[in-house]
């Protein structure tokens, strides 16, 4: 699989390829923990959290929440424990990047979180991880045991004040752990049932207690943010997003991979046919969904000739969003109408069951197609998923439910012949 | 949740609890005091210990939920409750390979339906089922963040990618 920075020098990537780079001794030959020493000799925690405002870092989980202004809720004056919560979960189809990012480099994890822990003052902290990725459960504890040793972790912080410990946690295969309250109940040992927000965690999360929940790529840009200060991180990118995004790539292209390329890259046709090598076996492109399976699908004619910017507006611009950064690239022989009923059966197994629209809406969706593949299809097929998409959309407890509406009301609308060939005439009587 | 209900149905029948709860060794005790060691709060500590009963037992069994109640001071209901909701939690016995297969988007237009097809005619069962001698079962899973290197199966905790029919072959054929 293709690893590789495009249009900018790698950060988050950097030390990807070298021998060893989840040892400690290489990833402080490359300058590693060089910045939780600059936080701990010369800074407050309000000077990372106003260094990260600047730096414009949004959340890389799937919402972009600016991750300096997510800090900064969390209540100083609050005398109970604070949190920092590291989202592993990465269950989202076609993305894998925060895989690679624990695989290759478990310290610059380890250090985006310290840092994140002395801003909020928090002194015990999680990474969740979903259960399939048992084996960077492990790589993820070797390295914390070897940062143990080496003083960078546990008490008195290299010989500072600071005291946090960092542990590993399970989850156990269930999508909606990713959502950051449904995390948190499951951290707690309950099901993963999603909370009413408000109370955001940063008030009241784990255990009751301030917690920040952030997505392992969003932690790992941090020690860079420290180093080169947080305006230059920002120049790396936009105005409204800064530095670099890491984007998982896969589908029908000939060199899928993950790839980090500034934010607002221009533009997502060179990206997929030139960076990545373009569309396998010599076919055309068909859709791509760019942000994991809960975003809007785009047709080729979308991409093609429209330079569409890859950051946050660009996408949304060019009809989709930035989610999870990952793109699911299909050629022509794809059928949207089976991709469609394939990422359905996805949230309808995923729902958690909570409430009523998501869980009946998206087991009566699986329900009509499978009557049309049956050979049961109706001319107004189309129009009743639309339908029930509106029952879903807006109308539940958590975005799961927007999610699963998303790919549906998108490949309709977008691909009507596709389900057209499937609706009309296909009733076998 | 389609999966998690096929693990819920033998529970709404009558499960038998036994008197007695599972016991085990010292190392696997000291190990379960270490996860418990990282919570300020014992029910935390669910998920990894069901997966470490799992380990030791199979799958989660009525002595391992009794074992666990008796651990974390909750109710037995308290951990079916949460075992039922996660897919990777074991509820009744699986084959000594645990062998999923992701049906997710990248991975089925990549060629998951010739790696289905290739397990299950070699292991003569479909998927869901085990074979007669316990060694094998095969599930179809969702996206397991393989997709770059797609089509994938994970059996047990192990990933194999990229795979093609003639690889499912020799990788089934070099399990011991
Ligand atoms: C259904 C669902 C699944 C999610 N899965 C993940 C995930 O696997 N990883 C992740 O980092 N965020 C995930 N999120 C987003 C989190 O709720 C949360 O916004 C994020 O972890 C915050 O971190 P960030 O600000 O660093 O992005 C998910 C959200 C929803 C609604
Ligand atoms: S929207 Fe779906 S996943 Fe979210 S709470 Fe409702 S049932 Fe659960
Ligand atoms: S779609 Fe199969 S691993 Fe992601």
């Amino acid at each position: 699989m293709h690893i590789e920075a495009i249009g900018c020098e790698p950060l988050q990537l950097r030390r990807v390829h070298l021998e060893n780079s989840r040892t400690l001794e290489v990833y402080r030959r490359n300058g590693g923990y060089e910045a939780i020493k600059k936080v701990l000799d010369s800074m407050s925690p309000d000077d990372v959290i106003n260094d990260v405002k600047k730096s414009a870092l949004r959340g890389r989980g799937g919402a972009g929440f600016p991750t300096g202004l997510k800090w900064s809720f969390v209540p100083k004056d609050s005398p109970k424990p604070k949190y920092v919560v590291c989202n592993a979960d990465e269950s989202e189809p076609g993305t894998f990047k925060d895989r690679y990012l624990m695989e290759r480099d478990p310290h610059m994890l380890i250090e985006g979180m310290l840092i994140a822990a002395y801003a909020l003052g928090a002194k015990t902290n999680y990474i969740y991880t979903r259960g399939e990725y048992r084996y960077l459960i492990d790589i993820m504890d070797q390295a914390l045991a070897e940062a143990r040793a080496a003083g960078l972790l546990g008490e008195k912080i290299l010989g500072t004040d600071f005291s946090c410990e960092i542990y590993t946690h399970t989850g156990a295969g269930a999508y909606i752990c990713g959502e950051e309250t449904a995390l948190l109940s499951s951290l707690e040992g309950m099901r993963g049932h999603p909370r009413m927000k408000p109370p955001f965690p940063a008030v009241s999360g784990l255990y009751a207690c301030p917690t920040v929940v952030n997505n392992v790529e969003t932690l790992t840009a941090v020690p860079d943010i420290i180093k080169m200060g947080g305006e230059a991180y920002q120049k790396l990118g936009t105005e409204k997003s800064g530095g670099t995004k890491v984007w998982s790539v896969s589908g029908h292209v000939n060199r899928p991979g993950v790839y980090e390329l500034p934010m607002g890259y221009d533009d997502m046709e060179k990206f997929i046919m030139e960076d990545c090598g373009g569309i396998a076996n010599g076919r055309q492109l068909k859709a791509v969904i760019p942000g994991g399976s809960s975003v809007y699908i785009m047709r080729a004619e979308a991409v093609i000739g429209k330079d569409v910017r890859m950051d946050y507006e660009g996408l949304v611009a060019g009809g989709s969003s930035v989610g999870s950064g990952g793109f699911i690239v299909m050629d022509d022989t794809v059928d949207i109408f089976e991709s469609t009923k394939n990422l359905t059966e996805f949230y309808k197994h995923e729902s958690c069951g909570w409430c009523t629209p998501c869980r009946e809406g998206t087991d009566w969706l699986v329900k009509i197609f499978k009557r049309i593949d049956n050979g049961g299809g109706r001319a107004d097929d189309a129009q009743l998923m639309l339908d029930l998409c509106d029952n879903i959309e807006g109308k539940s407890f958590c975005p799961l439910g927007d999610a699963a509406a998303w790919p549906i009301q998108s490949a309709v609308k977008r691909f009507p012949e596709d389900f057209a060939k499937h609706l009309v005439g296909s009733r076998k009587e | 949740m389609s999966q998690q209900l096929t693990q819920i149905r033998p529970l709404s029948q009558p499960v038998h609890m036994p008197d007695e709860p599972a016991t085990f060794s010292a190392a696997v005790e000291a190990e379960i005091d270490g996860h418990l060691a990282k919570y300020p709060v014992k029910r935390s500590a669910i998920l990894p210990l069901m997966f470490i009963v799992q380990r030791e037992r199979g799958y989660l069994d009525p002595a391992g939920v009794l074992y666990l109640a008796n651990r974390l001071a909750l109710r037995v209901t308290d951990i079916w409750e949460v075992a039922t909701f996660y897919s990777m939690i074991q509820t009744r016995p699986v084959g000594k390979y645990h062998i999923q297969i992701c049906k997710t988007l990248s991975c089925k237009i990549l060629g998951e339906p010739l790696i289905t097809e290739r397990v299950c005619k070699k292991l003569g069962i479909k998927p869901g089922e085990t074979t007669a001698d316990g060694r094998f079962t095969v599930s179809m899973v969702e996206c397991l963040g393989s997709c770059g290197t797609a089509p994938m199966f994970q059996i047990n905790f192990d990933y194999h990618e990229n795979l093609t029919p003639e690889k499912v072959d020799r990788i089934l054929d070099s399990l011991p």
